[in-house]
């Protein structure tokens, strides 16, 4: 079930929230109630970690990564990488990267197999990407003609949400790319900014206050999000499938 | 190698507040959703009031003008728009009227507006203002109403005992559209009376009279309202006009100084013509002579004759007439030629004897016309220059008589347009009759007005 919230009376909160399967960053906030819903939910099964970018609280915004790693821009201050180094999973490796695009959550997308990132990405971060992420394939594409690939997708090992003005066939053919279901879709009633108004792992998903339900149907579905036990075909198979696929 | 174009169409997606598949669109969702959410047109009242003068049917446009608007006319929507508080705020796309009854005093605009709504989106509405109709007095109307709310008067008379004057002043009225600015004209004993709102709309009346007849005026004005503080003065203003008591077809004695002036016209003459001179003509010798209006109220003459005592005479015998020019004599008239008449009054044929006059109607009378005249001998005349003359003629004709009144008035197939100041033009009125005789007998005086075709005669 996706649990709706607030970030400080805004409903962006993927701007503040980094969510993986192994890990997830929230912005120091001057309240803790959004870090408490974050906690309940996931706290029993994976660390969540306060966490600042160069003294920013837009932890979503700047950081890209999955659960094998996590990828920071240039800003971020020594004591921050050490801090999230120190809480963070020992697997789980932490990289600064020298990129020009320094908002990484807006410029990479990606789940623990593939990403999309931005057309004009360094050679040497798609490298970086590729490594410390541990993807099978990196592809630079655009969404709905828009470069910032991070702001207007969402993607998960289960499924993925674009930009709603996504054509039907730029659809198919990220589809094929991703090995994934996707829809195009929005958040925070009406809003374009799907990252923006959503974070969500395999298991787990949190959107903004104002997203309706009709909003909320799409992603539960489309992400599998549900309090009902998944059939097997979907959880533990598919692995096995997708390997087989590629 | 082949290049492939894609087609790209666009997929659809849910709205997010009610699920309906709709296309991708700024805000999301569906139109029903957003017209349910959003009134781009919250701020624009229902309704209106729209000020109508029932007295001149004219509509007020804001501040203080009055338009004359006919019912679903471009004029009226643009007064209806005018009206409509917060139309900057949206885009206005369409107007129109819906039929409504006249006499519910309702008038219905069914607009259509644009207004570009949160994330970029652009909302069409469309919405039906009712205007009601109230009724409010415009200030000329309010004038009139008011019966004697006037700021001046032109008190316009003439001392004769006819008023085909008048009638030929409604038609130099009518036809140059002066009435246009008179809040009221009231016919009065001897002439007519002129109300006006403003003393400019009077000036302009007089400055047209004075061009048209040979008249004077005196001015007069009575304080209604004075305000001490700023020196201001409110008045009523009287203009009284006496137009010259001489009518066309009048027998005139001139002063013995003036006729000297004019050239040495005889002293006994016969208005020819009056227009904004007086025209006379001598009708022993056939010289003319044109007296101005200053000159004649320099040295005022009265009508010996008016043309309500005119007779008729038979034409018993003509001669030529030996007339004798002096030197330094005023201008004679080519027109007419002076010939020697012995007429008998219609009445007394073949009982009393002729009368011998002399007569400036040579080209057109012949024996046994019938011609009208004065007879002089016969009448009691208190005229004190009339009463110096030596000796005076027996009878003066003035005209000839073209075919019986009752036949020319039945077969005239022309009428004249009316003002409504005097309702007394029947066949039965003479004075009438007589002023449309004149109109067809003088092309001058034709000239100056309007004639127009009797449908019904011809």
């Amino acid at each position: 079930m996706a649990i709706r919230c607030q970030f400080e009376g805004s409903n962006e909160i993927g701007v503040f929230t980094k969510l993986t399967n192994s890990y997830c960053l929230v912005g120091i906030g001057g309240t803790q109630n959004f870090y408490s819903t974050f906690e309940e939910q996931l706290g029993e099964v994976i660390p969540v970690v306060h966490a600042s970018i160069a003294g920013c609280r837009i932890v979503g915004t700047l950081v890209a990564g999955n659960r094998h790693g996590l990828l920071v821009p240039n800003s971020t201050t020594d004591a921050e990488l050490q801090s999230l180094r120190d809480h963070l999973p020992d697997k789980v490796k932490v990289q600064r990267i020298e990129e020009r695009l320094s908002a990484l959550g807006n410029v990479i997308t990606c789940n623990d197999y593939v990403a999309l990132v931005h057309p004009d990405i360094d050679q040497e971060t798609e490298e970086l990407i590729r490594d410390v992420l541990q993807l099978e394939d990196v592809f630079r594409h655009t969404v709905a003609n828009n470069v910032l690939v991070g702001s207007y997708s969402v993607l998960t090992n289960q499924g993925g949400i674009v930009h709603p003005s996504t054509s039907i066939q730029e659809q198919e053919e990220l589809c094929g790319l991703l090995q994934v279901p996707l829809v195009a879709g929005t958040v925070n009633r009406g809003s374009n900014g799907v990252s923006a108004g959503l974070v969500v792992n395999d298991w787990a998903a949190f959107v903004g206050l104002e997203t309706t339900a009709t909003e909320l149907n799409v992603i539960e579905s489309i992400f599998k999000i549900s309090d009902t036990p998944h059939s097997a075909i979907t959880t533990t198979m598919r692995d096995v499938l997708v390997d087989s696929l590629t | 190698m082949e290049s492939m174009t894609v087609k790209q169409s666009i997929g659809k997606i849910l709205c997010c507040e009610c699920g309906t598949p709709i296309d991708p669109n700024p805000s999301n969702q569906c139109i029903g959703c957003i017209r349910t959410k959003v009134d781009i047109t919250e701020d624009i009242p229902k309704s209106a009031p729209l000020c109508f003068c029932r007295g001149c049917e004219r509509y007020l446009d804001p501040p203080s003008c009055w338009l004359k608007a006919a019912l679903e006319s471009r004029e009226l929507l643009r007064l209806c728009l005018k009206k409509v508080k917060g139309l900057n705020q949206v885009r206005l796309v369409n107007a129109g009227f819906l039929w409504t009854e006249e006499h519910s005093k309702r008038i219905k605009v069914k607009l259509t507006v644009e207004k570009e709504i949160h994330s970029g989106a652009v909302l069409q509405q469309q919405f039906v203002i009712e205007f009601i109709i109230q009724h409010q007095l415009c200030d000329e109307c309010h004038r009139v109403e008011a019966k004697d709310y006037w700021n001046s008067l032109i008190q316009l008379r003439q001392k004769t005992d006819h008023k085909r004057t008048f009638y030929y002043l409604e038609q130099l009225i009518a036809k140059h559209r002066v009435h246009t600015q008179t809040s009221n004209i009231k016919a009065a004993h001897g002439g007519m009376d002129f109300y006006f709102g403003s003393e400019q709309a009077s000036n302009k009346m007089l400055d047209f009279l004075t061009s048209v007849v040979p008249c004077k005026w005196t001015k007069s004005k009575k304080l209604k309202s004075h305000d001490i503080h700023s020196n201001t003065y409110n008045y009523k203003i009287t203009y009284s006009v006496e137009i010259v008591p001489i009518c066309k077809d009048s027998v005139v004695c001139l002063p013995a100084k003036l006729s000297h002036q004019l050239g040495g016209i005889s002293q006994l003459c016969i208005v020819l013509r009056v227009t904004n001179n007086i025209f006379l003509i001598d009708p022993s010798t056939a010289q003319v002579a044109e007296v101005s209006n200053a000159l004649y109220w320099r040295s005022p003459f009265n009508a010996v004759c008016s043309s309500k005592k005119l007779t008729e005479f038979i034409v018993i015998d003509i001669n030529e007439a030996d007339v004798k020019h002096f030197k330094g004599q005023g201008q004679v008239s080519k027109k007419h030629k002076v010939v020697e008449l012995w007429v008998q009054r219609a009445e007394e044929l073949g009982v009393g004897n002729p009368v011998f006059c002399l007569s400036h109607l040579g080209n057109v009378v012949r024996h046994g016309d019938s011609v009208l005249g004065y007879d002089l001998k016969n009448s009691n005349v208190n005229d004190s220059n009339m009463e110096k003359l030596p000796d005076l003629p027996d009878v003066i004709i003035v005209k000839k008589i073209f075919g019986d009144r009752a036949t020319r008035n039945r077969k005239r197939k022309w009428k004249l347009r009316h003002l409504g100041i005097d309702d007394d033009i029947s066949s039965q009125n003479r004075d009438y009759i007589d002023f449309l005789e004149d109109l067809e007998e003088d092309p001058t005086i034709r000239a100056n007005i309007n004639i127009y075709r009797n449908e019904d005669k011809v």
